[in-house]
C-alpha cells in the first residue's frame, strides 16, 4: 500500500477522539486474565526452586496429592520431551526445547524461582498448601550471576552441550558463552590513528524487569476430545496458541486462545510461562485450571531484560567529526541463551554517519531467569554507553553535545553502522528540534544550597518491524462498523485501527467499534511487539476498509442501475459521478447497509498481509536534573522527548508511548536493579524494594512529535512504542555529569552510588 | 544487477571471504535460490534467520519483495522487538 501523500485532507487520522477502552479501564470492568472464571474451575500454584543452580535428584509428590481438594500434580515428566528446534516465532529466535525446560525444569534448576512442579486444587489456598508438601531433593551446585562470573575460568557450566557459536575455531569445551556476534564497517582499528581526541570507558547496566502492573494470569480448559480453550493476558494470542501446541504436542487447530485485556507487557509477555502448565494440569485433572502469578513470582520466575558490560571507544577530530568507533557488549541471557546482543550491537552507533566502526558482543548464560524482550531489546543498553561516550567527547572537545551529534548525524543515504543505506529517516529533524527547543535553550535556574543542577541530551534508534497481520471490517445492518484486529491492544491500537477505518469510509470514528479477535475469529497475526501493530495491522485494517468502500460503491451502482465506474465515495456517502451517472441523491452507509441482502449479502471484507518496510524510529531526549550532594538523590526537574513518529494516527496515544518509554528509561537509569544474595536468591522480588518511578517522582514528560512520513504506509505511520526507552539512561547520566562533573558509568545511578561517586571525587 | 552484501558474520560459514556479489535476481525468493546455488546452506540460513535490506528498507519472512536491477541488498540478522 502506498502513502496517500501529505496533501490529502484527513478528517479522522491525526485527531484525538476519546479512547474507546477508557471507561471500562477506569471503572474496573475491563476483563483481564485474572478476572476470568468458568464453570468447574480449579486453581493451581507453581512449586519453585529455592536454589540458583542445582541438580534435581528426586521429586516426591505423594504428600501433595494426598491433600483433600487436590485434583492434579505435574512435574517436568508431564510435558513431552521435544527435540532442540530453533524457530523465529516470538520476539527473537526461540528454541522450543529450551522454552519447555524454562517453563518447567527437567534434570536441573537454573535460577531461584525456576518452576519444578505445579499443583491444582479446588481453591488457591489448598493448592498453595499442597505445593509446600511437594518434596524435591536437590544437589546444590555452584552458581554464577554476573557475566564476569559466568565467563571466568573454572566457572560452573550451566549447559554441558553449549559451545560458543560465531568463533573460529569452534571451541571443544562447553562454556557459558552461547555466541559471539560482530558488525563491522571499514577498519576502526586503523582509523583511530586519525583521531585528535579519543574517549574510552567501560559501562555496566543491571537487568531490569519490564515491571508490568498486571502479573501473568490464565484460565485453561482442556476437553476430553482434545480441544482446549485458553483465556489469558498476552502480547499475542496466536503466539500463545503456537507455543502451547508445540510444548504439549497438540495440533494448533485444537487450541483456541481468547486474548484478555493486558495490564502492560513491554515485551515481557511475548512468551509463555503459565499456559503450558495450566494446559497440562487441565488435561490431567479434567477441570478448567486458573493460574495467576504473585508479584514475587513475576520477579523470580519471569524474564527481565539483560544486564551487561559495555566497552566503548570513540575517536574524533578537533572539529567534532567522529572518525572511528568501537563497542564491545557482553549481555546476560539468564538461564538459557538468547540475550539481545545482536540488536544491541546493530543499534549502538545507528544514530551516526560513520565509515569505520566495529560493534561486537557476547551472549552469556548465568543463573538468573531467562531474559525476555523489553522495549527495543538491547538498544537501551549499548546506547547508554555510546551516548555517554559521545557526551564525554563533547566535553573534551568543548562542544555543545547537541551540535556534536548534528555534525555526525545519520541522514538519508547514510550507510548504517550495521550495513544498509538509510532512507526516509527523521533523526536530524529530532536533533534540530531538540536543540532549538525552549527546554534546551532555557536556563537551569539556580540550585538550592547543597544541590547541583545539570542538563543532558541523548539520542536513540530502533528498527521497528512489520510482519504478518490480519484485520476485518464489517458493516452492520444500521450502518455502524465493526473492525476486528488480530492483535492485543497494548498501546492504543484499537483506537488507531478504528480511526483508520473511519477515515477510509468517511464516517465519524464514533460509528466504528474495534474489537480484538480470538484465534478462531480473525486471521493469523504475529504478536503485538516490535512497534508493528499500527503499521502492519493498521495496513490490513485499512485494506479491508478500502475493499468495503469499493463494495459500497458497487452496491450503490446496483441500486441506481448505473455503471460501477460512475460512483464515487465521499464523506461517508456514495455519489453519482460523471456525465451519464444521473442525479440521484447520495446514499449513506446506513442506506446501503439496509439493502445489503438485496445487493449481494453481508458487507464485509478481511485482509491478511505480510507488511514490510516499517521504517526506523529516532528520538532525542533532553533531561534536567538536580543532584542532592548529601543524599545522592537525583530529581528529574524537566524532561522532553522528541521523536520522529512518521504520522501520529492518534497523537495522545503516541505521546503516551513516548512518555511511558521515557519513564521506564528513567527508572532503569536511577533505581531499578535485581539484588541477589550470596546464595543466588533474589532479595527484592517486589515493588517496595524494586523501585520503579511513580507519578509523584517525575514531572510531566513533554513531547514533541516530528512527522517524517513512512512511504510504505497509507497514512505515513512508523512504529513509535520502542525508541522512547532508548535515550533516557544516557540523557540522565549526561545531565548528572553536567551537574557534578562526574561520569557515572554504572547503572543504576541510585542515591548510594551517586553519593559514593561524589565522596570519591572529594577524597 | 543487484549488489548483494554478504559480509555479515552469519553468512561467513558459507561464503568465506566473499563480501559483495553482483546478482541478477528480481525477488527475495530468487535471491534465496541463487545464494543457495552459489553457497549451499546459505539459502535456508537466509530464509530462517535473516532479514534483507533492499535499498535501505528492511524486509523479512517474505519471498515476494521485489529487488530492482540496481538495488543495494544487505543481509542482516532478523529483527524482533519488545
Amino acid at each position: 500500500m502506498n502513502y496517500l501523500g501529505k496533501d490529502v485532507q484527513l478528517k479522522v487520522v491525526g485527531t484525538r477522539p476519546i479512547r474507546p477502552d477508557g471507561v471500562e479501564k477506569v471503572n474496573g470492568r475491563a476483563a483481564f486474565g485474572a478476572d476470568v472464571a468458568v464453570s468447574g474451575m480449579i486453581h493451581a500454584k507453581v512449586v519453585r526452586s529455592p536454589h540458583a543452580h542445582a541438580r534435581i535428584k528426586s521429586i516426591d509428590t505423594s504428600k501433595a496429592e494426598a491433600v483433600k481438594g487436590v485434583s492434579a500434580v505435574i512435574t517436568g515428566t508431564d510435558l513431552p520431551d521435544i527435540p532442540s528446534e530453533e524457530a523465529f516465532v516470538g520476539e527473537g529466535p526461540a528454541n522450543f526445547r529450551e522454552m519447555s525446560h524454562n517453563v518447567i525444569a527437567r534434570d536441573k534448576v537454573l535460577y531461584d524461582g525456576h518452576a519444578v512442579a505445579a499443583v491444582a486444587a479446588t481453591s488457591a489456598a489448598i493448592a498453595e498448601e499442597a505445593a509446600r508438601l511437594v518434596e524435591v531433593e536437590y544437589e546444590v551446585l555452584q552458581h554464577v550471576i554476573s557475566v564476569e562470573e559466568a565467563m571466568a575460568d573454572g566457572a560452573p557450566v550451566l549447559h554441558d552441550d553449549m559451545f560458543t557459536q560465531g568463533v573460529d575455531p569452534k571451541p571443544t569445551k562447553a562454556s557459558n558463552v552461547a555466541k559471539r556476534v560482530e558488525f563491522k564497517l571499514g577498519d576502526s582499528n586503523a582509523a583511530f590513528a586519525k583521531a585528535d581526541v579519543i574517549v574510552q570507558r567501560q559501562y555496566k547496566t543491571q537487568p531490569v524487569h519490564q515491571a508490568y502492573i498486571e502479573p501473568h494470569a490464565c484460565v485453561v480448559s482442556y476437553n476430553p476430545d482434545g480441544q482446549a480453550q485458553i483465556w489469558c493476558s498476552s502480547q499475542g494470542q496466536f503466539m500463545v496458541r503456537a507455543f502451547c501446541a508445540k510444548l504439549l504436542g497438540m495440533d494448533i487447530a485444537s487450541i483456541r486462545v481468547m486474548p484478555m485485556e493486558i495490564g502492560g507487557g513491554f515485551g515481557g509477555k511475548t512468551l509463555v510461562y503459565l499456559e503450558p502448565l495450566a494446559l497440562a494440569l487441565s488435561k490431567k485433572s479434567g477441570r478448567p485450571v486458573k493460574m495467576v502469578m504473585s508479584r514475587e513470582e513475576v520477579f523470580r520466575g519471569s524474564g527481565p531484560t539483560s544486564g551487561g558490560t559495555i566497552n566503548v571507544k570513540i575517536g574524533a577530530t578537533m572539529n567534532g567529526r567522529i572518525v572511528a568507533a568501537e563497542c564491545e557488549t557482553i549481555l546476560q541471557a539468564g538461564a538459557f541463551p538468547g540475550s539481545p546482543v545482536g540488536p544491541a550491537c546493530m543499534t549502538a552507533f545507528a544514530c551516526y554517519d560513520l565509515t569505520d566502526v566495529t560493534a561486537f558482543g557476547y551472549d552469556v548464560v548465568s543463573n538468573r531467569p531467562k531474559v525476555a524482550a523489553y522495549r527495543a531489546p538491547g538498544a537501551p543498553i549499548s546506547t547508554f554507553a555510546v551516548e555517554s561516550a559521545v557526551d564525554e567527547l563533547a566535553q573534551k572537545l568543548g562542544m555543545d553535545p547537541g551540535e556534536l551529534r548534528l555534525i555526525n548525524a545519520a541522514k538519508d543515504e547514510t550507510k548504517a553502522a550495521y550495513g544498509p543505506t538509510l532512507k526516509n529517516i527523521g533523526f536530524v529533524e529530532t536533533l534540530e528540534s531538540a536543540i532549538a527547543s525552549q527546554h534546551y535553550t532555557s536556563g537551569l535556574g539556580e540550585a538550592p544550597k547543597g544541590k547541583r543542577r545539570g542538563r543532558g541530551i541523548a539520542s536513540g534508534f530502533w528498527f521497528n518491524i512489520g510482519g504478518e497481520s490480519s484485520g476485518a471490517t464489517y458493516v452492520n445492518e444500521d450502518g455502524t462498523v465493526t473492525v476486528v484486529s488480530g492483535n492485543p491492544d497494548i498501546g492504543g491500537s484499537r483506537a488507531s485501527m478504528g480511526m483508520m477505518a473511519a477515515e477510509v469510509l468517511g464516517i465519524e470514528v464514533e460509528r466504528v467499534r474495534t474489537v480484538v479477535g480470538d484465534t478462531a475469529s480473525v486471521g493469523y497475526s504475529f504478536l503485538t511487539g516490535g512497534s508493528r501493530v499500527t503499521f502492519a495491522t493498521g495496513m490490513a485494517v485499512t485494506q479491508s476498509a478500502e475493499e468495503v468502500r469499493d463494495d459500497l460503491c458497487r452496491r450503490a451502482a446496483l441500486i441506481w442501475e448505473i455503471d460501477a465506474d460512475a460512483v464515487e465515495w465521499r464523506d461517508g456517502h456514495a455519489h453519482p459521478a460523471g456525465e451519464n451517472a444521473g442525479k440521484s441523491d447520495p446514499l449513506s452507509l446506513s442506506d446501503i447497509a439496509a439493502k445489503s441482502g438485496r445487493t449481494g449479502g453481508p458487507i464485509a471484507a478481511k485482509s491478511s498481509i505480510n507488511a514490510q518496510g516499517a521504517g526506523p524510529g529516532y528520538a532525542t531526549h533532553i533531561c534536567d536534573v538536580e543532584v542532592d550532594e548529601e543524599t545522592g538523590q537525583v530529581a528529574i526537574l524537566r524532561y522532553t522527548a522528541v521523536q520522529d513518529v512518521g504520522k501520529a494516527i492518534h497523537p495522545a496515544y503516541v505521546e503516551g508511548q513516548m512518555q511511558g518509554g521515557a519513564v521506564q528509561g528513567i527508572g532503569w537509569a536511577l533505581n531499578e536493579e535485581y539484588i541477589y544474595n550470596k546464595d543466588g536468591r533474589l532479595d527484592n522480588p517486589g515493588f517496595l524494594d524494586y523501585r520503579v518511578p511513580v507519578a509523584s517522582d517525575l514531572p510531566m514528560i513533554e513531547t514533541v512529535l516530528i512527522e517524517v512520513p513512512n512511504p510504505r504506509h497509507p497514512f505515513g505511520a512508523k512504529g513509535v512504542g520502542e525508541v522512547p526507552i532508548v535515550p533516557p539512561m544516557a540523557a540522565v547520566a549526561n545531565a548528572i555529569s553536567n551537574a557534578t562533573g562526574l561520569r557515572m558509568p554504572n547503572l543504576p545511578m541510585s542515591p548510594p552510588h551517586v553519593r559514593a561517586a561524589l565522596d570519591a571525587a572529594k577524597a | 544487477m543487484a549488489t548483494v552484501n554478504v559480509s555479515n558474520q552469519m553468512c561467513r560459514p558459507f561464503v568465506g571471504t566473499v563480501q559483495v556479489l553482483e546478482l541478477e535476481v528480481d525477488t527475495v525468493r530468487a535471491l534465496i535460490n541463487e545464494l543457495e546455488r552459489l553457497f549451499p546452506g546459505l539459502g535456508p540460513q537466509l530464509e530462517e534467520s535473516m532479514a534483507v535490506a533492499i535499498d535501505g528498507v528492511i524486509v523479512q519472512d517474505t519471498y515476494l519483495e521485489p529487488i530492482g536491477p540496481d538495488s543495494e541488498v544487505f543481509l542482516i540478522p532478523k529483527i524482533a522487538g519488545g
